[in-house]
């Protein structure tokens, strides 16, 4: 081994110590510029190849090649080492108290009247159904009298309707869009599917599970091969979708006078699955609906022919939705609009 | 209507209990709303025999009573007035429960032993208003056979169980023991067994003492008389009268309560006159003259009208028809003659008449939603001979009926196949047939085709639909399977209209408002406020309060009501909106009111709250703004605002009409602060549009435009100007010189204070040119700019920094 080599060496063990020992990224590049620029000492071995035989430059010439090329990975080892603490130290500067609240965007609440029915709507639309808003200032004529509910009606008392006069009225109920619709619809295009949510208005004077004013929603499906089985089928689907998959749905008959048959619909209690507990009164039962199959008279009013075509209406109370799904025990709650109240039903839908 | 289970075993064999009875009955025809037994919650309450009274030592009402309860006679202290040796008493031992749970211990009364108590029937639960008037002030007494020391229930009935029904409409059949039986019948596939009375008459004839007429056979078209002499007015036999109080009707006496009876029994309402106080030998059942006055049982005197049926003597009026009787004819103790009448009336001018004078009662609730044709005749022999037999009294002979209708069973026909189709069963000929026969209805078959025969009892069927529904509810909804109707498909999709309003809601909650639904119906004062155009006001004819009298014309009013009820309740931070109608009328003579969707929105408070690294910052106009442009906006829609100071609700110096093109679409800005004192709310920003009006001009339809590849150049302008100078104004100027490159103007700072005159202000834009088919270059731009600086200068009056 020639002494260049051995100096070489040294160079190289020597200048190790000294890249590791840099203590920042600047006494480090004075190092690497002391050792490895130009006129570092491996330049000014490299130069006295000058002095050494033809047979022996190239061995040491690649030698101490090498040596440069380790001592610059050494270097750059030790320089990404010191950008990495550099880093975590200015990191370390930087950290912030995470738990402290987000500057949160303000975002409103959708009233859960409206939730309520654009469920409704979105349950029955996937079925095809039409969604239909009427007029809130009716006529008697489609309010009542084209729902056979004729002249001196019982149904027809001043008491429990807001005329304005003798043949304008609040409407009462959503029945009289089935009415139009009926009226309108042109049965060579199809079978007629429609819901109407909507406002309406009672003479009741205002306290927790009465209110003058309200909402409603109701539908109908008249067409020629409707039947009453079809209309269980329908508005278990719905109740389904609303109050969960394992709900049963139950008829007892009763009266309406656009419907006959006419049915109350009841559907298992969702509270205790039918055990019994308040919200059902201990019956496992809750009544959510009213439906039957359209009344003869109705479909005759609105010129059309009940031998040919015939089917299924259901009405039932939003508020009473509402108020059975979320557990409010105030009616009151949905048109005095306290933000404590809205700002409950924030998640849409 | 209150059915007695006990009573109704007397015409049907049930072998259910009285709860399974109801359950049965709700699911298949008539909902059953309670199952009360009377006796409920009593306990230890048995019949005692009082051996001897004497008075109180210490008292002057109170009486030691030696009372015999079986064993040896023991010491009741009592104070009713009526006690007395002798009687079986109604007593409630020591370690009882009577009426509303009370417990009774023995104890001392004023140093006497008492060991129980003699009640009343109140005590034991009997409402004052049926405790029977003889006793109503004093213990009940029991009859003589009564068994000392066993349970009191019994012989008052109190074992009974009562069913309340509620009955709709079209099944009044069902307000009578007879229809209920029926009903049962049908449910349980049992046939009732009836009894009927027909009265002994004297040889004597009705028409001796008694003519009757019937004005018009419409009001009355089945009116009929029977006359019984020789009555004694007394008490009614007890199993009488505990029919009676279990259906919550008082005892009175023993004609009276046999017309109760009666009408219960049949559902056939009964009047009894005193003949004597008729004070003629004639009855005429005619409409009233207007004005003509009539004082009923409850001693408030009427003045009729013509639309009333009246009874009347031959010259005035002694009944109102069906409604109620006169108190002049009413039967009294010492009344001797009787005349009965059973009829059937108008359903509607009892209805009315019921309603006009506000006396409703059992027997017009029963005239208006019908009678059964076929027992009005029966129910009066039935009533004849019950007062003949409870009152020693003579059936005169024959019926005075100046109107009668002949019972005819009405015959509806319908197929196998319309109702299997109806309801999408297959429910057999066989079956339908045994459904039929179970209601009592004449049944043929023949070929699938039924010919029904429907008696008078179930007058509420007259079409095939009827029949159809009592196919489906006998057979059994629970049999019903669930199908889903197999049409054609129809598409299920909102309007664009209603998906638009749903993406707006969306778009104003996303921008902090919360949605609210306020009333429609509101004050007078508060309908007309607010408004966009002017309009008529629509009232309610009769409303409940003047709060809700008035169809509103505006949102912005119900949603200030919020406000205040928000800030009433210390929720001072609010920000509201609402999507609804108004309602407008653009002439008085329009019959119906235009119904117009409005959205308005209205923030009051703070809009940022102060949060540990936010100062608080209370909503301003510019907020406001900014969310209607983003509303309108989201319609493709481009607006100009238009200073206005003729609100006379807004603050004249902060509100803005909003125009699209030339139409009015809304308005925005502050409340007035006279306003906001009288709302009682803090200052609140609000807008309101018509969404109507948005809607049909809605440019919602996207036109792609290319990006373009060339650059865009900008430009920078400051100017001084007066302080009553518009943005819009400059805005305008600007584009009206602007060339057609400048693609959008930017106001980027607003400055007025230090180094600017008073009555002065600067304003900076930024203006952006772009050519979208070649580069523009800085002589073009230069030559458009130096149009815009001139205008600004000669219109707006603006110099130029």
């Amino acid at each position: 081994m020639s002494t260049l080599q051995e100096k070489l060496t040294q160079l190289q063990q020597k200048g190790s110590q000294d890249i590791k020992a840099a203590s920042d990224l600047k006494q480090l590049n004075d190092i690497r510029v002391k050792l490895l620029g130009k006129k570092g000492p491996i330049t000014e071995v490299l130069r006295g190849m000058r002095d050494l035989t033809k047979e022996e430059r190239p061995a040491v010439g690649s030698f101490a090649n090498k040596v440069r090329d380790a001592l610059a990975e050494v270097v750059d080892e030790k320089k990404a080492e010191l950008e990495q603490a550099k880093i975590a130290q200015q990191l370390a500067t930087e950290t912030i108290d995470v738990t402290l609240p987000g500057d949160q965007p303000k975002v409103g609440a959708h009233h859960v009247i409206s939730q309520v029915i654009e469920q409704l709507e979105d349950t029955f639309l996937g079925m095809g159904f039409k969604v239909v808003y009427g007029y809130e200032v009716e006529e008697e004529k489609y309010n009542f009298e084209m729902l056979n509910m004729p002249k001196d009606h019982p149904a027809r008392d001043m008491q429990d309707t807001f005329y304005i006069t003798k043949d304008v009225l609040m409407r009462t109920h959503m029945s009289p869009d089935e009415a139009r619709e009926l009226e309108k619809h042109d049965f060579s295009q199809g079978p007629l599917k429609m819901v109407s949510p909507g406002r309406v208005y009672r003479r009741d004077t205002d306290d927790a599970t009465h209110s003058h004013q309200f909402f409603q929603m109701e539908g109908q499906y008249i067409g020629k091969n409707v039947t009453m089985a079809d209309l269980k089928g329908t508005l278990e689907f719905a109740i389904r979708q609303i109050f969960g998959e394992e709900r049963e749905i139950r008829f007892r008959p009763s009266y309406f006078p656009f419907t006959e048959p006419s049915v109350e619909v009841d559907i298992s209690c969702f509270k205790c699955n039918g055990k019994g507990c308040d919200v059902c009164k201990h019956t496992g039962w809750i009544e959510v609906l009213g439906a039957g199959m359209t009344h003869p008279n109705v479909l005759k009013a609105a010129g059309v022919d009940p031998e040919v075509y015939g089917g299924f209406a259901f009405g039932l109370g939003i508020d009473r939705f509402a108020m059975l799904k979320y557990g409010i025990d105030d009616i009151r709650n949905f048109y005095q609009n306290d933000v404590r109240f809205l700002t409950q039903f924030e998640k849409r839908g | 209507m209150k059915v007695s289970y006990n009573w109704l075993k007397d015409y049907i064999d049930l072998d259910v209990t009285p709860e399974e009875l109801a359950n049965k009955i709700t699911l298949t025809g008539i909902e059953v709303e309670d199952t009360f037994h009377p006796d409920a919650g009593l306990k230890k309450i048995v019949v005692g025999y009082v051996v001897s009274t004497k008075p109180h030592p210490n008292s002057d009402h109170l009486q030691l009573c030696q009372v015999d309860l079986g064993a040896d006679p023991v010491q009741i202290v009592c104070g009713a007035p009526n006690v007395a040796a002798g009687q079986k008493v109604i007593v409630a031992l020591p370690g009882s429960r009577i009426a509303n749970n009370e417990k009774i211990k023995k104890g001392k009364m004023r140093g006497e032993v008492s060991n129980g108590m003699i009640c009343a029937l109140q005590e034991i639960g009997f409402s004052t208003d049926i405790a029977p008037q003889a006793y109503a002030d004093g213990i009940y007494v029991l009859p003589a056979d009564a068994k000392v020391g066993a349970p009191v229930y019994p012989y008052l009935g109190m074992d009974d169980a009562i069913l309340d029904l509620a009955i709709t409409p079209n099944r009044a059949d069902a307000q009578s023991m007879r229809g209920v039986a029926y009903e049962v019948g049908a449910v349980y596939a049992k046939k009732p067994h009836f009894d009927v009375a027909k009265p002994v008459e004297t040889a004597k004839p009705v028409t001796d003492v008694l003519q009757a007429s019937v004005a018009a056979e419409k009001d009355a078209p089945s009116y009929n008389l029977r006359v019984i002499e020789n009555v004694k007015i007394q008490p009614s036999p007890l199993w009488l009268q505990i029919r009676l109080w279990n259906a919550g009707i008082r005892p009175i006496n023993n004609v009276v309560d046999v017309t109760n009876y009666v009408m219960l029994d049949y559902g056939q309402p009964m009047h009894a006159f005193d003949y004597d106080k008729i004070g003629s030998k004639e009855i005429l059942v005619r409409r009233a003259t207007d004005g003509e006055k009539l004082t009923t049982l409850d001693g408030n005197e009427h003045e009729l009208i013509d639309d009333d049926i009246v009874i009347s003597n031959g010259t005035k009026a002694i009944n109102l028809a069906g409604v109620m009787g006169g108190l002049d004819s009413e039967i009294t103790n010492e009344t001797t003659t009787v005349v009965l009448e059973a009829a059937i009336f108008d359903p509607m001018h009892i209805r009315k008449s019921a309603q006009r004078y506000n006396l409703r009662s059992e027997a017009s609730s029963r005239f208006e939603k019908g009678i059964n044709k076929g027992t009005v005749l029966t129910a009066l022999d039935h009533a004849a001979s019950l007062i003949a037999d409870f009152s020693d009294g003579d059936v005169l002979a024959g019926i005075l009926s100046p109107t009668k209708i002949a019972p005819t069973a009405t015959v509806v026909e319908v197929s196998q196949e319309r109702i299997n189709h109806v309801l999408g069963m297959q429910i057999s000929t066989a079956e339908i047939t045994k459904i039929f026969k179970r209601l009592a209805f004449g049944v043929s078959e023949t070929n699938g085709q039924f010919k029904v025969s429907v008696p008078t009892h179930r007058w509420d069927i007259s079409i095939p639909a009827d029949l159809i529904e009592e196919v489906a509810r006998l057979y059994g909804y629970d049999k019903m399977p669930t199908t889903l109707p197999a049409s054609a498909s129809t598409p299920g999709i909102l309007t664009p209209q209603q998906r638009r309003v749903r993406q707006m809601t969306q778009l104003l909650e996303a921008s902090g408002l919360n949605q609210a639904i306020s009333y429609a119906l509101t004050t007078s004062e508060k309908a007309s406020q607010f408004t966009l155009t002017p309009a008529e006001t629509t009232s309610v004819a009769w409303p409940m309060t003047v709060d809700h009298a008035v169809l509103r014309m505006n949102l912005v009013s119900g949603l200030l009501d919020d406000l205040a009820y928000n800030i009433a309740r210390k929720q001072v931070n609010v920000a509201l909106y609402e999507q609804g109608r108004v309602f407008l009328k653009q002439d008085a003579k329009m019959t119906r009111p235009e119904e117009v969707e409005y959205v308005a929105g209205a923030i009051s408070g703070d809009w940022q709250a102060k949060t540990w690294n936010q100062v608080a910052k209370p909503v301003d106009f510019y907020q406001i703004k900014g969310i209607v442009t983003a509303l309108l906006d989201q319609f493709n829609l481009k607006a100009t605002y238009r200073v206005t100071t003729t609100r006379t609700e807004m603050h004249p110096g902060r509100t803005a009409d909003i125009y699209v093109g030339d139409q009015l679409v809304g308005f925005v800005g502050q409340i007035h602060p006279q306003v906001e004192k009288a709302y009682r709310i803090k200052p609140t920003y609000v807008f309101q549009l018509n969404l109507t009006a948005l809607l049909a001009i809605d440019k919602q339809a996207v036109v792609y435009q290319a990006i373009s590849k060339y650059p865009v150049i900008t430009r920078d302008i400051a100017l001084l100007v007066a302080s009553d100078v518009t943005n819009q104004a400059i805005t305008d100027a600007i584009f009206e010189k602007g060339g057609a490159h400048l693609k959008d103007v930017t106001l980027f700072d607003s400055y007025t204070g230090a180094n600017i005159e008073k009555g002065k202000k600067s304003l900076a834009y930024t203006l952006t040119y772009q050519n979208p088919s070649a580069t523009l270059t800085d002589d073009e731009v230069n030559a458009a700019f130096a149009k815009v600086e001139k205008i600004l200068v000669e219109k707006i009056g603006a110099v130029i920094r």
